[in-house]
């Protein structure tokens, strides 16, 4: 019996092309809808992910303050100072390495070109604080790093901007007032989550930053790396016991530095990019479901509309449930041919945006596999009333019907 | 004498409840032979429609008894009928009720794709029952593209290529010019001389006359039941 309805159904389908496609239309746009919302959430949450770990997954930056920005009135907390980055580096367990910061901005000159780039103070920590390794060159000595020797690691932009792509390790080139060695370059990180160029920079060692340029001792910015096997909460709150107390602030009175957990960043972004991604795919589910009373819609008509070739069906010897089956498999068959354009549609739709929101292109096999099944599923429920209406006509009524 | 094909005892059908109720027929007895051309003539209201409804078993009577091979069929339910007619019976309607944008040949195979029949069983005989109406070369049109009497031709195929034992006709000449309407009457006699018990409702004595037995209704009751032998010789040319 399955087989008969089958070839009913189909050629009922082809029989009425354009409002068969009329008909999935609602389920095209529902399930391409759904499944291009969730691949292109799940893609941004991906690439959220994924700029978030550029920057360390278990760095604690420490800066003065209270949050971001300045705050409110009051004195201006005072910076770190090298002391500080000793203290933590020695008495917090679970620190890897502690890498002090001191920037400015200043234009780098060779051989007739310039550049006006960032320059940041740093001691080697910061290398086994972020992943990021040099594509050229080498790290400076630790005692380079205690002279506060004229040496620099340059990012790829500043390479490319200054020494025109070439070679730029062992020249020298002029930073602001003073001249240095280049004697490494940075591999190539791309743009910052949040806008501005991470290659346009120059990285030398902290104390000839601070001697050269900014003329104190001051800390502006730590970063902190935590053993994977330490609970970065935990050292969180080591490190602020132990800055509280060589910063003497009183019992009941709240820091004047903050803590910020890379890992806090990435897990609260991740959340809310999937939560954004719940609710776009919650409105495209809701035109999936209108799609599917669009189906109901155009069933219910094609009964009234075929009363009599189901009356000549039941004159001929169909049965009740052959008439209910035709018209329910019609409707299955019609809504998954919705949800196969649909999900074609789908892909189109993600080849086209991801160049455009910048996230890499994926491929889910789940939530196609589940668009599908609903699309479906669709189609048994809402087509099952239309269905039970047809067959319950009466022969001679649905004859006599003009 | 043998058993009738068809027996029909005391049959009522009463419309609707109350007040308003409507008997259509009053107590019906009627008994076909197997192999018998009948012409159910009568003025409208007169209740053939209804015992044609009845004996085509797309309706119950209200009261009375239904033989048919000697089986009870009033108390058989709606797919237990509907199997009966799959089987047995064959219809022919006046305003042929062919399936639209459907080929002549996929309208005459529509039965045999319900009874289950393969598709090279179901073509062998769609295209003989269409041989057999003369319509094999237009077996690709569809109705849209066919005369009324072409049509009408079509639709008496899908009715035998079940080779049913009773085909029922409800003015099966109605929409048709007189012409057409003789061919199709041909046709219908033609079946009947094989076998077909051939039951059919018509108001034009013209096409009464190529059946043997012309039973007249009127008030709800079969009023008299004529057989016509030579008439038939007369008029068939």
């Amino acid at each position: 019996m399955f087989g008969t309805v089958f070839v009913l159904a189909i050629r009922s389908i082809r029989r009425h092309l354009l409002r068969s496609f009329l008909t999935i239309l609602g389920i095209v746009i529902g399930v391409a809808a759904v499944v291009a919302m969730v691949t292109l959430g799940k893609a941004t949450t991906s690439a959220v992910q994924q700029q978030i770990s550029a920057l360390g997954t278990n760095v604690l930056q420490i800066r003065p303050g209270q949050g971001f920005g300045r705050g409110g009135g009051g004195p201006r907390p005072p910076d770190f100072d090298p002391e500080d980055v000793t203290a933590i580096e020695q008495q917090v367990a679970g620190v890897t390495a502690v890498a002090p910061q001191a920037s400015t901005t200043a234009t780098a000159i060779y051989e007739g070109a310039n550049w006006s780039t960032t320059v940041q103070g740093t001691t080697n920590g910061i290398f086994t604080v972020q992943p990021w390794p040099l594509a050229q060159g080498r790290i400076w000595t630790p005692a380079e790093e205690q002279a506060g020797k004229s040496v620099c690691i340059i990012g790829n932009t500043v390479r490319q901007n200054l020494f025109r792509g070439g070679e730029a390790v062992g020249h020298r080139m002029r930073i602001g007032n003073i001249s240095c060695d280049v004697i490494g370059v940075l591999s190539t990180r791309g743009q910052a989550g949040f806008g501005g160029d991470q290659d346009d920079t120059v990285v030398m060692p902290i104390k000839a930053v601070q001697r050269r340029f900014t003329g104190s001792r001051d800390i502006r910015l730590m970063m902190v790396g935590v053993d994977q096997a330490y609970s970065t909460t935990v050292v969180q709150a080591a490190i602020s016991d132990l800055l509280r107390e060589r910063r003497n602030i009183a019992g009941g009175k709240q820091d004047d530095f903050n803590i910020f957990d890379t890992k806090q960043i990435s897990d609260t972004l991740t959340g809310t990019t999937t939560l954004l991604t719940r609710i776009v795919a919650a409105v495209a589910a809701i035109s999936l479901v209108v799609g599917g009373i669009g189906i109901m819609n155009i069933m219910l008509v094609s009964v009234t509309e075929r009363t009599r070739e189901i009356g000549i069906r039941l004159a001929i010897g169909a049965v009740a449930n052959e008439v209910l089956m035709q018209f329910l498999v019609e409707a299955v068959v019609l809504s998954m041919l919705g949800g196969l354009v649909g999900l074609a549609l789908a892909q189109l739709v993600i080849l086209a945006a991801t160049p455009l929101m910048q996230v890499p292109w994926t491929f889910d096999p789940t939530i196609n596999m589940v668009a599908f099944a609903i699309s479906a599923i669709i189609g048994v429920v809402f087509g099952f009333f239309p269905a039970r209406r047809a067959a319950a006509l009466n022969p001679i009524d649905a004859l006599r019907h003009e | 004498m043998p058993d009738p094909l068809i027996s029909l005892r005391n049959i009522t059908k009463v419309f609707g409840t109350g007040p308003t109720a409507f008997q259509a027929l009053k107590g019906v007895d009627l008994d076909i032979a197997a192999g018998d051309f009948i012409a159910v003539m009568g003025p409208s209201g007169s209740g053939k429609s209804t015992t044609m409804n009845i004996l085509g078993c797309l309706d119950v009577p209200t009261g009375g008894t239904f033989l048919f091979r000697g089986h009870h069929v009033e108390t058989l339910d709606r797919d237990q009928r509907a199997l009966l007619r799959r089987k047995y019976l064959g219809f022919v309607f006046q305003g042929f009720n062919l399936l639209s944008r459907t080929s002549a040949l996929e309208n005459v195979e529509l039965p045999l794709l319900y009874r289950g029949d393969d598709r090279k069983a179901r073509r062998d005989a769609g295209m003989a029952a269409l041989d057999k109406v003369g319509l094999a070369n237009w077996w690709d049109h569809t109705p849209a593209e066919l005369s009324g009497g072409q049509q009408q031709r079509v639709a008496i195929a899908r009715a035998i290529v079940t080779r049913p034992d009773v085909l029922l006709a409800d003015e099966p000449t109605g929409n048709l010019d007189s012409e057409r309407s003789v061919e199709i009457m041909e046709l219908l006699s033609g079946l009947n001389r094989e076998g077909i018990t051939v039951l059919m409702v018509t108001h034009e004595p013209d096409m009464a006359a190529f059946a043997r037995t012309v039973v007249h209704f009127k008030d709800g009751l079969v009023e008299r039941i004529n057989a016509n032998h030579h008439e038939r010789e007369a008029v068939s040319v």
